[in-house]
């Protein structure tokens, strides 16, 4: 299937600095593609050009096999767009904000439906000023999603979002998705990234440092897997031993045995084979951060 | 199409939920037309007013501050706010165009400055009795290039004042010197000197002729109506220039 979206040597700067040095990526149909890193590394200006919203210095960019720069027109009935530091009038209501960006297009959702799924029902007649920041996100996505756009971009929607409130949208865009939108998500965590993304970008200084599935990501960049029990035991020496083990470091009752891919099962076994039965014995997977660490030298967070 | 129809009900709307914008556009003409009818009635006297009675000159001018109040004080906060908070983003990002937004704040400023000027002869006429427009063609006319260029004034000032703060500062400054030496206040021929001069260079004096003469019978206004119309070419020139999206 060839890719919805392709990006060729983007370049984008604002003076003397340097928003997007030289990015390529493909999105492929119905994926949820996710460009990650810290703020500031360029990924909000990357699909601000994909949106026919900035024009890159240089580079070839294609969206639906149009050209962002010359046929932004065509291009954004096309797709959705949920942008960061945007905003509507204090006093126009909810429904009337949704009734005005359906009628751009006749392929438009009905906004009903909208509101009910992103949870704004109640604050139908509510005027914009009044909702909380959560519920303004919330409603911004529904305006991205409103003319049933091919592809959707959402920069940074679950920012003032609750925890939970983030869970509901992470199950909507999946629901999304699987109706055949391709969705690209700009953000900076970490989390979000790994449990929503079908393929991710780590973003960094205006390049991309690595992309690939969330699990590819952390399987080669940080395949280290850390298995952590206590037992007073003194002699562990053996363990060493264990095939997939790496290293084995021992702090107080607590024991940090460092190896690769399934040593969980290796260890365990080992462990009762040697008698020794922890009550806590815990596993601690590689998580994006990390791959994000090992890359970048610097958390998302810097 | 339907867009434009649709931003424009949305933006009828807006602009009556704005009570400052409200304020300027329906009550205060009315005050004026009560506090200015009250105080000099309506018996002509050759030497002001245009020879015409008081409360004749000032329905006609006050329409001409109704459009005034929109293009100088409600378009341009309403376009620098736009700009300021990323709403211009927001409907360019949405395919809404830029023709579809000019198109419908035209015709909201047109809507509204029809609404008010009826506001104002209905009141006239029912407290003052006063006649209605001799020439009503050319009034709809002399309205139609008047609000054209008063909006485009506004679309000027959006375009080129950099925060809202700003338009809401200049606009009610220009408003108010407008008012009182343009030709809506104290009548145009006992201001002296300097004041003259400076009520001379406000559009709103030449809108004010453009509007009295049909309404009067005075026939059509020309030197007067190529002025206005010269300020409706240059300023939409110039906003064709400067308008940003962000």
């Amino acid at each position: 299937m060839p890719p919805i979206i392709t990006v060729q040597n983007l370049r984008k700067t604002y003076g003397p600095t340097v928003a997007v040095d030289d990015i390529s990526f493909e999105v492929a149909e119905g994926e949820i593609f996710g460009l990650l890193g810290p703020n500031g590394a360029g990924k909000t200006t990357t699909v601000e050009c994909l949106q026919a919203l900035r024009q890159p210095d240089s580079g070839e960019i294609r969206v639906l096999g149009l050209d962002p720069r010359r046929q932004a027109r065509e291009l954004r009935k096309l797709i959705g767009s949920q942008l960061q530091e945007s905003a509507l009038p204090d006093r126009i209501r909810v429904w009337e904000a949704l009734d005005l960006f359906a009628s751009v297009t006749p392929r438009a959702l009905d906004w009903r439906m909208l509101l009910e799924q992103w949870g704004l029902a109640a604050k139908r007649r509510s005027s914009f000023s009044s909702l909380s920041g959560g519920q303004r996100q919330r409603l911004f996505i529904a305006l991205a999603l409103v003319n049933n756009p091919k592809v959707v971009f959402l920069d940074e929607m679950t920012t003032g979002l609750d925890p939970a409130a983030r869970r509901v949208a992470w199950d909507l865009i999946r629901a999304i998705r699987d109706n055949g939108t391709t969705v690209v998500l700009v953000t900076h965590f970490m989390d979000e990234a790994e449990k929503l993304c079908d393929r991710v970008a780590v973003v960094d200084k205006g390049k991309i440092i690595a992309a690939d599935a969330p699990q590819g990501l952390i399987v080669q960049h940080a395949g280290e897997v850390r298995v952590i029990f206590t037992t007073d035991v003194a002699d562990i020496a053996w363990l060493e031993a264990v095939p997939r083990v790496d290293r084995v470091e021992r702090k107080g009752l607590m024991v940090e045995v460092r190896g690769s891919g399934p040593v969980i099962a290796y260890v365990a076994a080992a462990l009762v084979g040697h008698g020794i039965i922890p009550g806590d014995l815990r596993v601690e997977q590689p998580t994006l951060e990390d791959v994000f660490l090992k890359l970048t030298g610097h958390s998302a967070g810097d | 199409m339907r867009t434009l129809l649709k931003l424009t009900w949305v933006e009828i709307k807006l602009f009556v939920r704005e009570p400052i914008t409200m304020v300027f556009t329906f009550a205060l003409p009315i005050i004026f037309l009560f506090v200015m009818g009250g105080v000099f009635g309506n018996t002509p006297d050759p030497s002001v007013y245009r020879g015409v009675g008081a409360i004749d000159y000032y329905v006609p001018a006050y329409f001409g501050l109704v459009i005034c109040a929109i293009g100088v004080v409600a378009l341009p906060v309403h376009l620098t706010g736009y700009r300021e908070r990323g709403v211009l983003r927001r409907l360019r990002a949405s395919s809404i165009s830029i023709w579809a937004l000019l198109g419908s704040q035209l015709l909201v400023s047109f809507i509204i400055a029809v609404l008010g000027s009826i506001l104002v002869t209905v009141l006239a006429i029912a407290v003052y009795g006063v006649d209605l427009a001799q020439s009503p063609g050319l009034l709809a006319l002399a309205f139609v290039i008047a609000t054209l260029s008063f909006s485009a004034v506004g679309f000027l000032l959006g375009a080129v004042l950099p925060s809202t703060r700003a338009a809401q500062g200049i606009g009610l400054i220009l408003f108010f010197v407008m008012l009182i030496l343009g030709g809506a206040g104290p009548p145009p021929e006992v201001l002296t000197g300097a004041m003259q001069i400076i009520g001379d260079i406000t559009p709103l004096r030449w809108v004010i002729l453009v509007l009295q003469d049909p309404w009067l019978g005075f026939g059509w206004a020309g030197q007067a109506s190529l002025i206005v119309v010269g300020i409706l070419l240059a300023a939409t020139a110039l906003s064709a220039r400067f308008f940003r999206w962000e």
